[in-house]
């Protein structure tokens, strides 16, 4: 039954998405055997272009994890995925959005934000970030010189290579 | 207020892990695309041996290329050790006054020793060759008297630390700690040919095995060998910093290599070695080898007996190598093909094992007064060359060097290296209870979490962090008295810390795409053949689904091509079909001095471009860096007629005046490689030049270029 399912998912997909499916997923195989860590996850929708929220994540995974092994299998992964790009659960936030996002943090409408109010922002509210994520976020987007995120700078390399 | 900062953040961090998941994605695949170059480098390599091997068997030459190949082959120094103690001699090497390197006094201090890591470390200075070659002379004369296999206990101390790479000491910050008499480790081979700075990180490795002989071990691996030295940039980067004594320095460390031991047992329990085992492995039989004869030069040292004997014998001598082929495994993980040279093998193995079952009937004419046990440099002995034992030892140490693990049972040829094999749990499993061992830790693959466990946890991997891409956690193994393995992994050099994410993995990114752009265009006629069959109504367009395929089946480097689509091909027409012509001459734009060069020559050239620049070296016996017109034809003839390619005279003729810019009948190797290196698009433009498509006028500025060249004056490539 779980093949009969699984070729007709199959057919439903164009192969066009169904090798950037695989390719996705190869990516994260490390040890070649068709399955992938569960924290790869996340990385592996995002890098689709996919905006789940982190309880989205954890839903899915929950569903297609093998037995508590902390793997993913690509037979299990496959369909749920398919269900996922059928019925369009999480779909992409226009970038548009995003300059509005920051302008609303940025209250007094400097065109930058403070390293410590973004930190504040991003560790407190919404899904935080980790220390790590937010350490990384620093270092990639503050000005060198004068200490700032220039975010309308940032928005272009966070929106770069949307092409699907 | 509160909800729309809410709102607001949660699309922020969205969209900031969907740019970190894509770079990660952009980071993985560079490192398949290093991987996969990597590898197939490597087994690029043993088809050098094979190039080499079958240049012995199959060639009756004529006087002319008898030479070349004798040239090629022969070690000249046939001497003993005396002489060979007064070749390397150092005392009358001056130190001058200007020198503000370190000095060193033998027998060495832990003092010095230090304060050679804090010299290259931190004051970057090189160290004079005079101490250089004092130092390894010693090292020589201390590793000779190791056994093959090295044995130690932990009973002496509280921990030993086994290391895939010394260069633990520049990377983790020497958070482990200096060797000492408390701190005992092993280093797990692969010394030299992975960054700049290799012979810098030999000498600190040999100066603290002077120290304490008794705490510092050394594996061999298979970087440890001349021929990949030379593939590989260790021979030019000698050359380079010891510009006087290179060659002795070099000639010194082959010496040293060859001496290394190949594996090292603890508490009799736990193998350390380089790469791994077979189903045929025997500790027995490589305790007892002579591990300096039987090295991966098998095929340069049976020169030495060719120029003295008849062909006939010599042929059959070489035959007996040949027995390390295998008909071909299936299900490798890679597959990397390089197929003109695979083609090719697989003729010579079929020939060859005809032609042993011919020479099995006979017994092999060698001249005994060539084995003299003090001849070092020669290397077999009668006893190896009667028996199939050469063979049999050859394979063993290849193994060991050259092996993977795999999850399958079973013993299968490692194709993706091109020597050794991959070995199963079970193959594990029966080695350990044959030699009551419990565990086996090695190198030899890089992990990018610079460490992995396998068959039962029986099998360590463990692997320093890669100076090839840069970012890969690096990892070592501290091992005490109970035999656990405890694993301590740290991040690769700091140098990735203050670039962001995305600016280390964007610099990596764009040599690796350089590379793979090398690789598309050497297989130009294959591409464009595999287009066309895609391409049934013949209109030079390709939709991006059958451009891909079409590239992965030429290719064969299983990477995600569709993705990488983008990097590689930027002409795409707006319904998004691709024009391949255009596509080529987008490629062909990046090596704008040689459209005037034959095309399938240079293809040929871009395919085998490391494997010639090695053939080259080998041929410039004497490290001068240049070798003569002569040399230079004949080789080109030789690699041709072995590829099956058609190469007239002309076309190699016009490639070498092209070269040799001074007239002077010699070319100057580097030059040879440097005019045909893939220039990067974006730094040229940089640089202010405008260089162009493959347009006449882009064809003229070239030859203005070359032209420039020949006068001498040297314009930056």
């Amino acid at each position: 039954m779980a093949e009969n399912s699984k070729s007709a998912e199959a057919t439903v997909l164009n192969t066009k998405v169904l090798k950037k499916l695989k390719g996705a997923f190869q990516a994260f195989d490390t040890k070649s055997d068709n399955t992938v860590d569960i924290k790869e996850i996340g990385t592996i929708f995002y890098s689709l272009g996919f905006f789940p929220t982190q309880a989205d994540l954890q839903k899915f995974t929950s569903e297609v994890e093998d037995e508590r092994s902390g793997y993913i299998h690509w037979d299990r992964f496959l369909p749920a995925m398919t269900k996922v790009l059928l019925e369009d659960k999480f779909p992409p936030i226009s970038d548009e959005l995003l300059l509005q996002a920051f302008e609303v943090l940025d209250k007094e409408k400097r065109g930058y934000l403070e390293p410590e109010e973004l930190t504040n922002y991003m560790t407190k509210e919404g899904e935080p970030f980790t220390q790590e994520e937010m350490d990384e976020m620093l270092t990639a987007f503050t000005d060198e010189e004068k200490k700032h995120i220039y975010y309308k700078d940032v928005i272009p390399h966070l929106t770069l290579e949307r092409k699907m | 207020m509160g909800c729309g900062v809410t709102k607001a953040a949660i699309l922020i961090q969205r969209w900031y892990r969907q740019y970190v998941a894509r770079t990660e994605m952009r980071r993985r695949y560079t490192w398949n695309i290093f991987q996969s170059i990597e590898y197939s480098g490597e087994q690029a390599q043993i088809k050098l041996y094979n190039f080499l091997g079958y240049l012995m068997d199959n060639f009756t030459p004529s006087s002319n290329e008898r030479n070349l190949i004798s040239h090629i082959f022969r070690e000249n120094e046939v001497c003993r050790d005396a002489e060979w103690e007064r070749y390397f001699c150092y005392k009358n090497i001056e130190v001058p006054e200007i020198y503000s390197g370190p000095h060193l006094t033998f027998p060495l201090t832990v003092e010095e020793a230090v304060g050679l890591v804090e010299a290259f470390r931190n004051k970057k200075q090189q160290l004079h060759s005079r101490y250089v070659l004092q130092l390894l002379l010693e090292t020589w004369k201390l590793l000779r008297m190791f056994p093959n296999i090295n044995r130690i206990s932990t009973c002496h101390s509280k921990e030993i630390t086994i290391c895939g790479m010394i260069k633990i000491f520049f990377d983790s910050g020497g958070k482990n700690g200096m060797p000492s008499l408390e701190k005992p480790y092993v280093f797990n081979g692969d010394f030299v040919d992975r960054g700049r700075d290799s012979i810098e990180i030999l000498l600190i490795l040999f100066a603290f095995l002077l120290v304490y002989p008794s705490n510092v071990y050394l594996n061999r691996g298979n970087h440890e060998d001349h021929i990949v030295n030379l593939r590989y940039g260790f021979t030019k980067e000698v050359l380079n910093k010891y510009k006087m004594h290179g060659k002795r320095i070099l000639k010194l460390l082959q010496k040293i290599f060859s001496w290394l031991p190949l594996a090292t047992v603890i508490d009799q329990k736990v193998l350390v070695l380089h790469g791994g085992i077979s189903d045929s492995t025997d500790l027995g039989v490589l305790a007892r080898v002579d591990r300096h004869i039987v090295r991966n030069q098998h095929v340069m040292s049976k020169a030495v007996i060719y120029s003295s004997l008849s062909l006939q014998s010599i042929s059959r001598v070489f035959q007996r190598r040949a027995s390390f082929t295998y008909p071909k495994p299936m299900g490798t993980r890679y597959c990397f093909q390089n197929r003109s040279l695979q083609d090719f093998s697989d003729r010579i193995r079929v020939n060859m094992e005809n032609q042993l079952e011919l020479s099995r009937r006979e017994e092999p004419t060698l001249n005994t007064q060539i084995n003299k046990p003090e001849q070092e440099s020669l290397c077999l002995s009668t006893d190896s060359v009667s028996s199939d034992n050469t063979v049999d030892e050859w394979k063993q140490i290849l193994d060991l060097l050259w092996s993977d693990p795999m999850t399958q049972d079973g013993c299968i040829p490692n194709e993706v290296r091109g020597g050794g094999c991959y070995w199963g749990p079970d193959v594990t499993e029966d080695f350990l209870n044959r030699h009551n061992l419990q565990l086996i830790i090695r190198s030899h693959e890089c992990k990018q979490e610079g460490y992995e466990f396998c068959h039962n946890r029986k099998v360590t991997s463990v692997f320093p962090s890669s100076s090839v891409t840069g970012f890969n956690r690096g990892a070592y193994v501290k091992l005490g008295p109970d035999l656990v393995p405890y694993l301590i992994q740290y991040q690769a050099s700091s140098m990735t810390r203050e670039l962001t994410v995305r600016q280390s993995v964007g610099r990596t990114e764009r040599s690796a795409l350089r590379v793979l752009r090398e690789q598309l265009f050497a297989h130009k006629s294959d591409l464009l053949c595999a287009f066309r069959k895609f391409d049934s109504e013949n209109k030079g367009l390709l939709s991006l689904n059958d451009w891909a395929s079409a590239v992965e089946s030429v290719m064969h480097l299983d990477l995600p091509w569709r993705m990488l689509r983008s990097q590689l091909v930027t002409c795409k027409n707006s319904e998004g079909t691709i024009d391949y012509y255009e596509w080529f001459n987008e490629l062909t734009f990046f090596f704008w001095s040689l459209q005037h060069i034959d095309q399938s020559l240079l293809e040929m050239l871009y395919r085998h471009r490391s494997t010639l620049e090695t053939i080259f070296r080998i041929v410039d016996t004497d490290n001068s860096g240049f070798i003569s017109m002569q040399d230079f034809r004949q080789t080109w003839k030789l690699l041709s007629v072995y590829l099956k390619m058609e190469i007239t005279d002309e076309a190699i003729s016009d490639l070498a005046v092209t070269i040799d810019s001074n007239h002077d009948g010699s070319i100057d190797i580097d030059e040879f490689m440097e005019a045909f290196r893939l220039t990067d698009k974006k730094s040229r433009l940089e640089r202010g030049r405008s260089m162009f498509m493959g347009t006449r006028s882009g064809c003229l500025t070239a030859n203005a270029h070359l032209k420039r060249r020949k006068s001498g004056q040297n314009a930056a490539a």
